[in-house]
C-alpha cells in the first residue's frame, strides 16, 4: 500500500480508491487514524452533514437515496455514510443499506460506505465521525450518514450532523415510541415516510402536536388559550421550528421538499451562526470522549491489574463505597505519573 | 488491540431473480464474525466492482446461478485489477461445471463452492486467503 502522506495526497485529488483505503485506516483506530486525522483536519470543516435517523425499515436508505439524487441535480458531491449493527454475538454485520441506493451506481459525485456498529451504542460506529472528516476533506459537500435505526437514544447523530432528520412511519406505536425516546428533541426536520400507506395524515397531526407542547407559540392562561407576549421578535426569528413533511421515498413524492428544508436549515445555521456553535458543541464532544478514552488507557497502564481488581472487590464487598475507590485511583495515578514517567 | 474485522462484498450479479442462497451465504458469514456488504439482485460487474472499492472489501463472493459465469467472472477480476484491486480474492458460488471451475481459477479466482459446500469451510478459505494478502 502507498504511504499514507502519498494516499492523502491523492484522496484530496479525487482518488476513491485512496479515499477508500484512509475509511478504513481511520474505522481501525489504531495509530495510523490519529495520522490521518492531524494531516486531514485543516482540509475540513466546509461540508454540510446531514443525519437521518428513525426506527427499523422506515425507509431511511430509500429516502437518502432519493435526497441524493436531488443534491446531485444541485451540483453538490454526496458522500453517503451507512451504518448498521454488529451482532453482539459474533461481532459480524450485515451491511445492506445500499440494496436500495443503487440507482446511485455510476456517478463519481457520489461516494457510498457502509459500517458496521462495532459494539458503540448510539446509533453511530465510534469512527463515523472520522469518515466524515474523511469525506469532507475529499471535497464531498454534504455528507449525509444513515444511523443503525434502533428509534431510540440514537442521540450520537445530533452531536455529529449539523441537520438531524427524523423520519417516521405512519402508526401510532411509533409515536408514543418517539415520545419515550425523545428523539423528537434532536429533530430539525421530521419527514413522515411512507405516506402513500394509511394512517400518514394522524401520524403528522400527531407530530405536530407534540412539536407544538415542545415549542409553544402559544400559551395557557387561567384556562384560556393566550399568545406568548413578550418573546422578542429577535429570539424567535432566531429560533427554529421543526417542519413535519411527508414523503413516499420509493417514488420520490415529497422529496423535493425535503432537499429544500435541508437547503433552509443550512441557511439558517449559516447566517444565524449557529453552525459556529453547533461545530463548537462537536468539537467539545470530540475532545471530551478523546481525553476520556486516553485517560482510561494511562490509569490502566499505570495502575497493575491486581490492584484495580482489589479495589473492584472492595467497592463490590462494601468495604469501600465508590467515590472514595476512584480518588483513591486517581491519587495513585497521579503520584505514579508523577514520580515514574518521562514527562511529554 | 480488537483484531482485524474481515469486510466482504457478496453479490448477485446475473439476470435470474432470486437470491436466497446469496442471502444464507451473507449471514452465515455474519456469523462467522465478518463485516458482509450485501448489494441485493442483479448486480453488473461494474457495479460489483464499484461497492468493492467504494468500501474497500478484503474479499468478493459472487453468487451465480444463470450460468453466466464463464462471462461475468472475468469481467468483474478485469474490473478489479484496472482499479488497483487486482489482489483482492475473488470466490465464486453456485452451481459451475468442472471444466468451468478449472477455467475461472485460471482466470484468477481463488476458489469455487459448489452447491452444499459447508460454511465452516467457505468461512475458513476466506479468511485464510484474506490473512495471506495482507
Ligand atoms: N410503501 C412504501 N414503502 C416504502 C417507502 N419507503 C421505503 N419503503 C419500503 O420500506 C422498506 C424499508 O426501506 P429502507 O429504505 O430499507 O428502510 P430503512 O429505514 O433504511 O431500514 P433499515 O436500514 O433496515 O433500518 C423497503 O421495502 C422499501 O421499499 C414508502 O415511502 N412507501
Ligand atoms: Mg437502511
Amino acid at each position: 500500500m502507498p504511504e499514507l502522506d502519498v494516499l492523502i495526497e491523492q484522496a484530496c485529488n479525487g482518488n476513491r480508491r485512496a479515499l477508500s483505503r484512509l475509511i478504513t485506516q481511520v474505522e481501525r483506530g489504531d495509530d495510523s487514524a490519529e495520522t490521518v486525522i492531524s494531516h486531514l483536519y485543516p482540509l475540513t470543516g466546509n461540508a454540510h452533514i446531514v443525519g437521518i435517523t428513525g426506527s427499523p425499515g422506515a425507509g431511511k436508505s430509500s429516502l437518502v437515496n432519493e435526497i441524493a439524487k436531488r443534491l446531485r441535480h444541485l451540483n453538490q458531491r454526496v458522500g453517503i455514510i451507512a451504518v448498521d449493527p454488529s451482532s453482539p454475538f459474533s461481532g459480524g454485520a450485515l451491511l445492506g443499506d445500499r440494496i436500495r441506493m443503487r440507482d446511485l451506481y455510476g456517478d463519481s459525485g457520489i461516494f457510498i460506505r457502509s459500517m458496521a456498529s462495532r459494539g458503540n451504542l448510539g446509533g453511530l460506529a465510534r469512527a463515523t465521525g472520522a469518515a466524515v472528516k474523511v469525506m469532507d476533506a475529499g471535497g464531498f459537500n454534504t455528507i449525509l450518514i444513515e444511523t443503525v435505526g434502533a428509534g431510540q437514544a440514537e442521540v450520537d447523530i445530533a452531536a455529529t450532523a449539523h441537520t438531524t432528520i427524523v423520519i417516521e412511519a405512519p402508526g401510532m406505536g411509533d409515536d408514543i415510541q418517539t415520545i419515550k425516546a425523545g428523539i423528537l428533541e434532536i429533530a430539525d426536520i421530521i419527514v413522515v415516510n411512507k405516506a402513500d400507506r394509511p394512517g400518514a395524515d394522524i401520524t403528522v397531526k400527531a407530530l405536530q402536536a407534540m412539536l407544538q407542547l415542545g415549542h409553544p407559540a402559544k400559551t395557557v392562561h387561567h384556562g384560556t388559550v393566550v399568545d406568548v407576549a413578550g418573546v422578542p421578535d429577535e429570539q424567535s426569528a432566531l429560533s427554529w421550528q421543526p417542519q413535519v413533511l411527508e414523503s413516499v421515498a420509493t417514488t420520490g413524492s415529497g422529496v423535493d421538499d425535503v432537499v429544500d428544508e435541508i437547503g433552509r436549515h443550512y441557511t439558517y445555521l449559516r447566517e444565524t451562526g449557529r453552525w459556529f456553535e453547533r461545530e463548537k458543541d462537536r468539537s467539545r464532544q470530540e475532545i471530551e470522549q478523546l481525553l476520556t478514552a486516553r485517560f482510561i488507557a494511562r490509569l490502566v497502564a499505570l495502575i497493575p491489574q491486581h490492584e484495580r481488581d482489589a479495589v473492584v472487590a472492595d467497592v463490590a464487598a462494601r468495604r469501600q463505597n465508590p467515590y472514595a475507590a476512584v480518588s483513591q485511583l486517581l491519587e495513585k495515578m497521579m503520584s505514579a505519573d508523577f514520580q515514574n514517567l518521562p514527562r511529554g | 488491540m480488537e483484531e482485524q474485522k474481515i469486510r466482504v462484498l457478496i453479490a448477485k450479479p446475473g439476470l435470474d431473480g432470486h437470491d436466497r442462497g446469496a442471502k444464507v451465504i451473507a449471514r452465515s458469514l455474519r456469523d462467522a464474525g465478518m463485516e458482509v456488504i450485501y448489494t441485493g439482485l442483479r448486480q453488473t460487474p461494474e457495479m460489483i466492482v464499484e461497492a468493492s472499492l467504494q468500501e474497500d472489501v478484503d474479499a468478493v463472493g459472487l453468487s451465480i446461478l444463470s450460468g453466466a459465469h464463464n462471462a461475468l467472472v472475468p469481467r468483474v477480476i478485469t474490473l478489479l485489477r484496472e482499479n488497483d484491486m487486482g489482489d483482492v480474492p475473488v470466490f465464486v458460488g453456485g452451481i459451475i461445471p468442472s471444466e468451468d471451475t478449472v477455467a475461472l481459477i485460471d482466470a484468477g479466482v481463488t476458489a469455487v463452492f459448489g452447491p452444499g459446500t459447508r460454511m465452516d469451510v467457505i468461512a475458513a478459505t476466506i479468511r485464510k486467503a484474506v490473512a495471506e494478502r495482507a
